[in-house]
Parts: structure tokens; sequence; C-alpha cells
């Protein structure tokens, strides 16, 4: 079962229950034509050098970037960060951080519940074919791929403007629940595909409707699985600049109500790194945003994890 | 009574099921609405092929940001693919389970990163070393592309290796049983049993370079000309967005509003091609 994946980021299980003695037998037949026939055997050498290489270069490239930040950052975390209030002294992030939490804290409110009735929809009451699936599946798709800054731009358009809420806590949060809800949508349908049928059968049998079965039977069993969609869903927020520079504004303050200007944390991390003036500050505030995403999508594995085994 | 609750209840769930729907029709709405009568008041074609971004003199040609745009996406394709393809194989088909085992958890890990870091490690470290090594400023399409390659390099890794790991465990063994070995094995038959699963994967990767905005605009150096040569600065349909959209008005605003259209554009042309290919995956 593929949970923890929106549709990109799915390293399946497949590769865990290939046979050892498979690979232990391609080794040995590696071994006999290493013997046969020598052109074979450099053509095979330069290959399998090309693709360790490869996968050196780039693995190393990704290790490399976490590495560097954490070095350079580590040292640079002092209390004086975590400050209630930001001043240019300071350069505290701690509002920063708080705008984050309660950023993402509505737009999962707003896109959660959404999310799991359409997949609930998808999965529960729909056959098999149906034009309407069919094109809410192709939107879900569509919105999953357009870039953050078209998403920006549309709720600088919708909440800030046409609304008149002004750039705010409210609009940003509106904004990335659109973004967030492809991705509940989508790992709330797989937990939800997930589920045994004889677990519905079994409700049916004992006299249940639809929606107690559902909201009894399927849900409680899937739920792992949708929590693991919204973490998921939370692991994008965090990281969102671009669609809440003109939606949510870049006041470095903690927000008196929704309708007031914030600042998150991945937008104060690309305000003090564009200024140049706080780079050590810069380089914190990455490694507090990288230890946020380390939680976050461990416990989302975790989580994927305890669904397939339960 | 039951039967009340249940029918709104299928309501409700339909209803919530629709937001998608709603959701891309009023992006499509807001953004049309909003750029296309200053496209209009600009002229399609000198919107298109216009070589200069000049607000101030009423100018808005978005050819040199739309030509910007293409050279950092093949540039990102040019390094992230390579990379990211022999990276597939090799967890699919080389690796231990040992490394598997590290290495899975840590691809979503870095999928996760935010733009922002990816696009300040950027600027502490590519930057410099461009200007060490070419003795130039350093904000340059080659940066961006450098960067943007090793960020799509999650995405091409993470779907390249489910399309290989999906293509039947037959194939291979029937290779090795007419005398081929594991590397010819690999990639006379596993590879191309599972190209238009790489594809989508690639195209998906083209779609997040296309998108990508902030890591982008820290390295790029987001001068509005038509670049000359890949050590120069250059700007993408993105950046053009998020810089001026701060204090952008009237026919200016709408420019911008119509460079975002532009993206859309390409973006829903991406996903509609990748939308083919992972169709052809699955039958």
């Amino acid at each position: 079962m593929r949970a923890g994946a929106d549709r990109s980021s799915s390293l399946g299980s497949p590769g865990s229950d290939r046979p050892n003695g498979l690979r232990r037998s391609r080794s040995s037949r590696g071994n006999r034509a290493n013997r046969s026939s020598r052109g074979a055997t450099a053509s095979a050498r330069l290959v399998r050098g090309t693709v360790y290489a490869g996968a050196a270069i780039s693995m190393g490239f990704l290790l490399f970037i976490i590495g560097y930040i954490l070095v350079m950052g580590i040292p640079h975390i002092r209390p004086e960060l975590f400050e209630w209030h930001y001043n240019s002294t300071n350069v505290s992030l701690m509002p920063a951080l708080i705008n984050t939490l309660l950023m993402v804290l509505i737009a999962l409110a707003l896109a959660t519940p959404f999310g799991l009735f359409a997949a609930i929809y998808l999965v529960e009451y729909t056959k098999r074919g149906n034009r309407l699936v069919k094109l809410i599946r192709l939107m879900a798709e569509t919105l999953a791929g357009i870039p953050s800054i078209v998403y920006g731009l549309f709720g600088l358009l919708l909440f800030v403007t046409a609304l008149g809420w002004g750039l705010s806590l409210m609009a940003g949060a509106c904004t990335l629940a659109i973004m967030v809800l492809p991705v509940i949508m989508r790992t709330s349908e797989e937990a939800l595909k997930a589920v045994p049928d004889s677990y519905r059968e079994g409700s049916f049998g004992l006299g249940a409707g639809r929606l107690r079965t559902v909201f009894k039977v399927i849900v409680p069993s899937a739920m792992p699985g949708i929590l693991a969609g919204v973490i998921l869903g939370i692991g994008r927020a965090v990281g969102e600049t671009a669609a809440l520079i003109y939606t949510a504004g870049t006041v470095a303050e903690v927000p008196e109500g929704i309708f007031d200007s914030t600042r998150t944390l991945a937008v104060h991390m690309y305000v003090l790194a564009s200024e140049g003036l706080h780079l050590n500050e810069a380089y914190a505030t990455a490694v507090i945003l990288l230890l946020l995403v380390i939680i976050i999508n461990t416990s989302s594995t975790a989580l994927a994890r305890r669904m397939t085994k339960g | 009574m039951n039967r009340f609750k249940e029918t709104s209840a299928r309501i409700l769930f339909m209803g919530a099921a629709c937001v998608c729907i709603l959701a891309v029709a009023l992006i499509c709405l807001f953004l049309l609405v909003n750029g296309v009568p200053a496209i209009a008041e600009i002229g399609v074609l000198e919107f298109l092929s216009g070589t200069t971004w000049r607000p101030a003199n009423g100018l808005y040609g978005i050819a040199p940001m739309i030509i910007g745009s293409l050279y950092v996406t093949a540039g990102a394709l040019i390094v992230g693919v390579p990379l990211g393809l022999l990276c597939a194989i090799y967890l699919a088909r080389f690796a231990s389970q040992r490394i598997l085992r590290f290495m899975r958890p840590a691809m979503e890990l870095l999928a996760g990163i935010p733009s922002v870091v990816y696009g300040f490690f950027g600027l502490m470290v590519i930057i410099p070393l461009i200007r060490g090594v070419f003795g130039v400023q350093g904000m340059s399409i080659l940066a961006a592309s450098l960067l943007l390659g090793i960020m799509i390099l999650p995405t091409i890794i993470t779907v390249s290796y489910t399309s290989i790991m999906a293509v039947p465990e037959s194939y291979y063994e029937g290779g090795l049983a007419l005398g081929a070995n594991h590397e010819r094995c690999v990639f006379k038959l596993l590879v191309p049993a599972a190209a238009s699963g790489i594809m989508a994967g690639i195209i998906l990767g083209l779609g997040r370079a296309v998108g990508e905005t902030m890591a982008v605009i820290m390295v790029i150096g987001n001068q509005p000309r038509i670049p000359a040569g890949i050590l120069e600065g250059a700007r993408t349909l993105t950046g053009n967005i998020v810089l001026e959209m701060g204090y952008a008005a009237d026919l200016h605003r709408g420019a911008l509003i119509g460079t975002a259209v532009v993206l859309f554009v390409f973006i829903l042309l991406i996903n509609i091609l990748f939308y083919i290919l992972s169709r052809k995956v699955r039958t």
C-alpha cells in the first residue's frame, strides 16, 4: 500500500521483499560471465561504474546539502533567537515559528474535512468508471501540479483583494488549504482503498447503514494512513514561501487576530537570506526548518508503516 | 430519518469532492479575468514575443522570461535526469538492502526540504563556487540549473525507481537465461520496459522545475533580458511574478497576472503529458 505518498514521493515496497537468494545467484552468474568473455566484462564494468558514480554523485549532493546546513547552522542557534518579540538585534524566529504553527493549524482544519470527505466519496460512494470521479481525479492532479506562485497570485486576487481580507493569516491559510487539499485527498483515498472489503461486508451484514459503516468501521481502520496524508500536507505547508508572500505578508509579529499579516518560518528565512544582513541567523533558521521537516516526515513514515503492518 | 441522514451525507461528501473542481475553476477564472484583458491591451503577439520588459516605459514583452524559463528548465533536466536515472537504477538493481533501508527515508526527506533552504544553499555554496571557477559574478543560469537539477533529483529518482521495480521479474530472469549479464539485463530489458514510467517521472520533475520560484530567484540574478550565455543572469516567468507583484499597479499588474496565465498554460500542457504517460503505465 502506498500510504504517505503524493504522486511522486513513494519509494514503494517491492524492493524490500525481493528474495535474497536471487541476489546471490545473480552475483555468481555475473562472475561466470566475467570469465567467459573479456570484452563483455570491460563494458559491463564500465556500465556498473557509471551507475555507481551517478548514484554516488546524486546521493552525495543531497546529503551534502543537509550536512552543510546543519554544520553551518547549529553553532548559531542561540537563546536570543527564541525571544518573544522580533527586532533587528535578536533576529528572533519565535514569532515566525508560532505563526507557522497557527497557519498550518488553520490550513489543515480547513483542508482535512474536505480532503477526507472527498476521498470517502470517491472510494465508498461511487462505482468504477464514473464520469464525475474521473473529472475529480483529473482536477486533483491538476491542483497538485500548479506552481505555488500561481496559488499565491490566486490567493492575492481572491482572498486579499476580492474578499478584502488584506494580507492576513486567514488569506494565507486559505491559500495553503487549497494547496494541500490534493495531497490529503490522494493519501486518504489510498488509505480507504486499503481497508479490506470484508470489513464493509461484515458491517453491512450486521445491519449498519453506509454512513455508520464509513464512520465506525472504515475511517477508524484507515486512520494511520489518513494521518500520514495530513502530516504530508503539514510538510508541504511548512516549507511554502511563494504562495504566502503576497497572501500572508511579511510582518514578523505574532498576530492579534486572524486578519493580521504574519510571516511564517520559511518566509522569515527568505527575508533573512535575501537581505543578506543576518546570514548566521539564516543558517540557524534553516536548521530549525529542516528539523521541523524531519520530525514531520519521520512521523508520517512511522504512521504509514503502522498502517501497512496493522 | 435514517434515509434522510444517508442522503444528506452523500450530498455532503459529493460536495466536498467537487471542491477540487471548484478550486481549479476559480483559479482559472481569476487568472483569466485579471490577466486576459491586460494581454489583449498589450497585444498577444507583442506580449509573448516582445523582447523588452520595461514596465516604466509601457513595454511588456515576456519573451526574455519565457526563454529564461526554458534555459533553466533544460539545464535542470540535463543535470538532474542522468544522475537521477542512474541513482534509480542503482537503488532498484545494484544497491544492497542496507543502503536501501537508509536511502528510502532519506529520499522522502529530501523531497520535503523547503525550496528556500535549497535556494539559500545555492546562494552560499554554488554561487561562490561559480564565481571562483569562472571568474564571473556568479548569479547565472548555470547556478539555477545546477540547483534545480539537484532539487528535482528526489522526484525523478522516486518515480523512476518505482517504475523499474514494477517491471516483472520474469523479464530479468529471461535475460539471464539467454546468457546476458546483470548490467545488460538491466539496461537492455528493465529500463526500456520501464521507459514510460521513467518519462512520467522526468515530466513531473520538469513541472517542478518550471514552477519553482523562491530557490530560482535567489540564484539567477533576475535581469529581464535575453541571456547570451549560461554564465549570464536571466529571469524566469515565476521570478517575474514574485519580484514585481509587490509594487505593480494597473497594466503592469495585469501583465504580471498575464505572465501567470502563460505559466499556467505551460504547466497544464506538462500535466496533460504526465497524465497520458502515467495512464500508459497503468495499462
